[in-house]
């Protein structure tokens, strides 16, 4: 066990993973928390903290994954190389490890630009991808990014994130294989809608033969209305959106219920792609669906390992 | 060259409403050229001083002058003792010059009429784009000789980020992704295999994060010294 998280377990169990997204409040409630953690308890393997999401102020990672972890939940902190440099990186780490956790996903970060503080000076001082060659080094040889020896153990399942719809498309199948070259142990995708493109990502990834040395798990998120249809199709950079889907939603009668169903159909086909061996859940602010979706998923009930 | 861009005009009649004798000092080297701070916007700028002044009724007497370059004594050392008879210079040069101005002047307040911008070139008249960040540690024979320190937004080693859209940032639509741009450039030029390389983490030491630089070519500097050394 590189980490020893439930979520590490999990995967490499052969179990295929479910994991969600818990949103931190902008503020200093531990009982957001500590809700958001109760209802998804028992509908997946580990949550996911996000880190400053597009670049808003909130509760940290660090600190929500500490209530979880007090919770007896898996927690995923996620961190981002836009708010932090290596020292602050490295120092975090640490601190993660000394209070329990196990599983930290590294991303470059959406820029300070879209955020609630857009005159902000952006960090990036490491890439995502050093970011998981830092981490690997921290876990495997015990050494800082200066060489220098760590003392203790630094137990770590370590995740990354690829966007098979960010353009150029035959590059995203490279950019991962850098993230596994790097010592990813896991991959969450950024949501996937567009399944054909996926399948065709999927298939490019079979062929270089890195499923085999990552577990892959592709991003869902649930949609909740029209308007947010098409704002993901219009406004996110990297998310695609297919028409179809959006007019699905404009017909509906309820379109929550479609949403959902939606979503439904789209796990199901993703747990046919040879090589995924989980879903992410990204509720974003609709975080008391996901067991609905996991239950009629027919994901139940979560491995007890 | 470096690239400047004039202050708003608000913001310089607030540095200098409060003095009497105002010097715009214009430098006809780079800030020139992007119309920003060269001889001409120089007497534009003391122009439109004058105006404002006679409006607020501040007597106020603004001159203009501009010499060919801000970075070098040997060009304001003719001129110093004019500089010196105003209360205060509102310096059309770069941030250099302002700098280098201020200490060569003494007691007398240099000012920036300009926001110097960033190390750019002109692809057409009246356009100017970033390419360059002065880091210190070039990388451009890895990159397709386009720079991501600069022109990335993340500053990315190992880029494009999940946020290219069609080849743009996702910081804008008007603004290429330039891990795009290096990704096409390597193909075109059959490097694209290099890419595959995981590019370790950067040393910033050599750019802004290391503290002020300074370059000295001793045999330069100081020929007799090096000589000595030679000869010893």
């Amino acid at each position: 066990m590189k980490g020893g998280s439930n979520l590490e377990k999990v995967l490499e169990g052969g179990h295929f993973a479910v994991t969600a997204e818990v949103g931190p409040p902008k503020g200093t409630s531990t009982s957001v928390i500590q809700k958001k953690g109760d209802l998804l308890k028992s509908y997946c393997d580990a949550m996911n903290v996000t880190d400053n999401q597009t670049a808003i102020v909130r509760m940290s990672s660090l600190s929500g994954c500490v209530i979880l972890k007090e919770m007896g939940l898996d927690p995923v902190m996620q961190m981002v190389v836009r708010d932090r440099n290596r020292i602050a990186i490295q120092s975090d780490i640490l601190g993660a490890i000394a209070l329990g956790i196990r599983n930290v996903l590294c991303l470059s970060g959406d820029s300070q630009k879209f955020g609630n503080h857009p005159t902000a000076k952006g960090v990036f001082d490491i890439d995502s991808i050093q970011l998981v060659q830092t981490l690997k080094a921290m876990r495997d040889e015990k050494k800082f990014l200066c060489g220098e020896a760590i003392s203790g153990e630094v137990p770590l399942f370590i995740g990354a994130v690829e966007n098979p719809f960010a353009d150029p498309f035959e590059y995203r199948v490279t950019r991962l294989a850098k993230k596994v070259k790097a010592g990813a142990d896991f991959i969450q995708t950024q949501a996937v809608f567009d399944v054909g493109k996926f399948t065709r990502w999927m298939e490019m990834v079979r062929d270089q033969g890195l499923d085999k040395q990552v577990h892959i798990l592709a991003g869902v998120i649930p949609i909740k209305s029209v308007g947010m249809a098409r704002y993901m199709r219009d406004n996110v950079s990297g998310v695609s959106v297919p028409d179809e889907i959006v007019s699905r939603l404009e017909d509906a009668k309820n379109v929550k219920e479609e949403g959902v169903k939606i979503t439904l159909e789209i796990i199901e086909q993703l747990e046919e792609i040879d090589g995924i061996h989980g879903i992410h859940i990204m509720a974003v602010a609709w975080e008391d669906i996901v067991p609905n979706i996991v239950e009629r998923a027919s994901l139940l009930p979560r491995p007890i390992l | 060259m470096i690239v400047g861009k004039q202050k708003p005009f608000e913001e310089i009649w607030d540095m200098i409403k409060n003095f009497k004798k105002v010097l715009v000092f214009g430098c006809n080297t780079c800030v020139a050229i992007c119309h920003a701070g060269g001889g001409k916007e120089a007497e534009i700028l003391a122009s439109m001083l004058r105006i404002k002044a006679s409006q607020e009724g501040a007597e106020i007497e603004v001159m203009h002058a501009a010499i060919e370059r801000h970075c070098e004594p040997e060009f304001f050392e003719p001129v110093i003792d004019e500089v010196r008879a105003s209360d205060v210079v509102l310096s059309l040069a770069c941030g250099v010059g302002v700098n280098f101005l201020s200490e060569r002047v003494g007691d007398i307040p240099v000012y920036p009429g300009i926001n110097t911008e960033f190390y750019g070139a002109v692809p057409k008249a009246g356009v100017f784009t970033e390419l360059c960040a002065g880091c210190g540690n070039c990388i451009l024979h890895l990159t397709g000789g386009i720079c991501p320190i600069v022109r990335c937004a993340k500053s990315l080693m190992n880029g494009p980020c999940g946020g290219t859209n069609n080849g743009k940032c996702e910081i804008g639509q008007d603004v290429d992704c330039a891990w795009y741009l290096i990704l096409e450039r390597m193909k075109k030029l059959g490097t694209l295999e290099k890419l595959s390389e995981i590019k370790p983490v950067r040393d910033w030491s050599t750019g802004m994060y290391g503290g002020p630089r300074r370059i000295v070519l001793e045999h330069i500097a100081d020929p007799e010294a090096q000589a000595e050394k030679k000869d010893s």
